[in-house]
């Protein structure tokens, strides 16, 4: 693909499952007279590929628990994925050690998603974004660190002069902007946001959201931006990608996915935006409820609930493929022109 | 409470500042009982830094002793004299002075011993708590173990066993540093085990996680992050765990494997005016057990108000 030139970060056929057995004497049991070991996995992540291209803000979107802070931590390497690869620039990093791992840390960096347990308590604000700068640039003057440290607070919109208190004397929209400039302290080129404002009032969330790509533009970042709010995708992304029980379904450029989702699911997804229209299409009902991970569907995980699905749907996985339009769908049903 | 007002915020508060608007003071101000344990908390630490210059006499110093003086009861009683205020014990030794300088041996050996747990106890609870996994388990059942065995129990065995292995003299010189070690060595699971509850809470916090995507080493994460945050259950059983050490070193001392008589502690004092008791001379033991009593009171009045105080789910901060 001519795309993987300019990209910052890529992820390819990533698997991650969690263990949910517990230890050797819980999975240990007594079957027909036999002592047998059970292992039991949730699934998360499921074979997901997708490149982030560099200045640009790629949303991934999905509902509750289909695997979007996983593949957001595990990107981060605050998860190690249980299969796959992770390549920032084209070097493979997921499988560094810690010490390996530093000068990335400097260039990839996390937002998280509640303000008010992501800054520590018992830090003051000129702590906690001190720490980072020091430990990153040993050699910083004090003047300098101190000059910096007021830099990023200006940025967000944070008086410096309020360094000296603690974070639990804030808002969570200041707390989240002090998150955001704690980020932006070490100059990274890639940020990783795990849902930013779901935690804020509404009000807030634009006034943050705009922070976030004031800063885009300032710092020329990228953004892989995970959320569940398709109105802030359509303000905020570049491309979005949707997930559907830890698989990618559909990835594709922000307005192309709104105006013609091709994936089943991600035309149900659309279909269930509230929009003040007479116009709008009918309204897609899905059928049951999303399959537990533990034990995956075969074929498309979609298929139990897929109105289109066909015999080959319940057997084969589908693979990403990149249509005419630029969007990239994994679903037999469009590759064979059902849907 | 999500808006995002800006209160004013320019003049910095000070450290002492915030702890006068801190809840902390506020219902320290407002309890009463909290108050009158801390004054006599302080009364007890001060009189026993002090006793080398207020007491009036040095119960070891051999010289400052008369045998012809023994068994005198308090100044209050007929027989009494106004130069032994609390009377003397049976070998002729002021009991102020005596209970001055036993006290400080309490709350030294009581200090340190805590010192020493809380040492131990919060390393091997961090490091559990943290890395998790094997290392936690073997830890922790480490930690049962030790907890398997009462304190007394280990520290009668070492005890007596270093009395007779080393001899009784040498024994005498190391005693505090003795009890010190031993006390301290047997209860650091409390502290393991409190701290490493705290730190499993702490570490699935966003903040531990966004200190790891700085690259920060395991080290700074473990003691510059995590352990502040778990300051407040560190802070409650340390009082409880004061009170504990000194009823500790008391039990043994009365037993005879603690403090020698020639340097008495409290309870070394209590046990050595138990022979006497029947005969009239209840002051030797009545006196240092009350001041042990008010003293390991006092403690544990202390902590159960800063446990109220502290506790994470009747107030967060």
């Amino acid at each position: 693909m001519a795309e993987q030139n300019n990209s910052l970060v890529q992820i390819s056929d990533l698997y991650k499952r969690f263990s949910i057995s517990g230890d050797l004497l819980d999975q240990l049991q007594f079957k027909g007279g036999k002592l047998t070991r059970r292992k039991e996995y949730v699934h998360a992540i499921n074979g997901v590929s997708l490149s982030v291209m560099k200045g640009e803000a790629l949303c991934v979107v999905g509902e509750s628990g289909c695997g979007k802070s996983t593949v957001a931590r595990t990107v981060m390497g605050l998860l190690t994925p249980t299969a796959g690869q992770i390549s920032y620039r084209g070097e493979r990093i997921d499988n560094l050690s810690d010490k390996q791992m530093l000068p990335y840390r400097k260039k990839m960096q996390m937002i998280f998603q509640n303000p008010y347990a992501s800054l520590n308590p018992r830090m003051t604000i000129m702590e906690t974004l001190k720490e980072p700068i020091r430990f990153h640039n040993p050699s910083m003057a004090a003047s300098e660190i101190r000059d910096k440290i007021a830099e990023v607070m200006l940025s967000v919109g944070v008086d410096p002069s309020w360094g000296e208190r603690y974070s639990h004397e804030f808002s969570g929209g200041q707390r989240q902007r002090i998150s955001i400039a704690r980020a932006l302290a070490v100059d990274p080129e890639f940020i990783v946001a795990d849902e930013p404002i779901s935690a804020l009032d509404v009000s807030i969330q634009a006034q943050v959201l705009n922070l976030m790509m004031e800063a885009q533009e300032q710092r020329n970042l990228t953004y892989l931006f995970i959320t569940h709010d398709l109105a802030v995708v359509e303000h905020f992304g570049t491309r979005v990608a949707v997930m559907y029980l830890g698989t990618l379904c559909e990835l594709a450029p922000t307005k192309q996915l709104f105006s013609n989702p091709r994936h089943p699911y991600t035309q149900a997804l659309m279909s269930a935006i509230p929009r003040l229209e007479d116009n709008r299409p009918d309204y897609i009902k899905l059928s049951g409820e999303v399959p537990t991970p533990v034990n995956l569907p075969t074929g498309c995980v979609f298929h139990g609930r897929c109105p289109h699905a066909n015999e080959r749907c319940r057997q084969e996985i589908p693979t990403l493929t990149l249509l005419d339009d630029g969007t990239q769908v994994a679903c037999h049903g469009v590759e064979e022109n059902r849907v | 409470m999500m808006s995002e007002s800006t209160p004013n915020m320019q003049q910095h508060p000070t450290a002492l500042q915030r702890f006068k608007e801190s809840h902390f003071w506020h219902s320290f101000k407002a309890d009463r009982v909290a108050q009158l344990s801390f004054i006599i908390f302080v009364t007890y630490a001060v009189l026993a830094m002090s006793a080398s210059f207020i007491a009036p006499f040095d119960p070891y110093d051999a010289s400052q002793i008369d045998i012809m003086n023994s068994e005198i009861p308090p100044s209050w009683q007929d027989e009494g004299e106004a130069s032994f205020p609390l009377g003397t014990d049976a070998q002729g030794r002021d009991m102020l002075s005596t209970i001055l300088y036993g006290t400080r041996v309490s709350l030294m050996i009581g200090l340190c011993a805590v010192a020493l747990q809380a040492l131990l106890g919060i390393v091997i609870g961090l490091t559990a708590g943290y890395l998790g996994g094997r290392v936690d388990s073997f830890l922790m059942r480490i930690a049962d173990i030790q907890l398997s065995f009462s304190t007394l129990m280990v520290a009668i065995i070492v005890l007596a066993v270093f009395q007779a292995t080393f001899g009784t003299e040498l024994y005498q010189q190391l005693a505090m540093l003795m009890l010190i070690l031993v006390i301290g060595i047997a209860e650091w699971p409390q502290y393991a085990r409190t701290i490493r509850a705290s730190v499993l809470a702490e570490k699935k916090k966003e903040y531990v996680d966004a200190a790891r995507v700085m690259g920060f080493g395991r080290l700074r994460i473990m003691f510059r992050h995590i352990l502040p945050n778990t300051l407040s259950p560190i802070l409650v059983i340390s009082t409880v765990q004061i009170a504990n050490a000194i009823i500790s070193e008391a039990s043994l001392s009365f037993l005879g494997l603690g403090m020698p008589v020639s340097q008495p502690s409290l309870g070394s004092l209590i046990s050595s005016g138990f022979e006497y008791i029947f005969s009239g001379a209840w002051w030797i033991t009545v006196i240092p057990g009350v001041v042990l009593v008010v003293l390991v009171l006092v403690m544990n009045l202390l902590g159960d108000w800063m446990r109220d105080v502290l506790n994470p789910k009747l107030y967060k901060g």
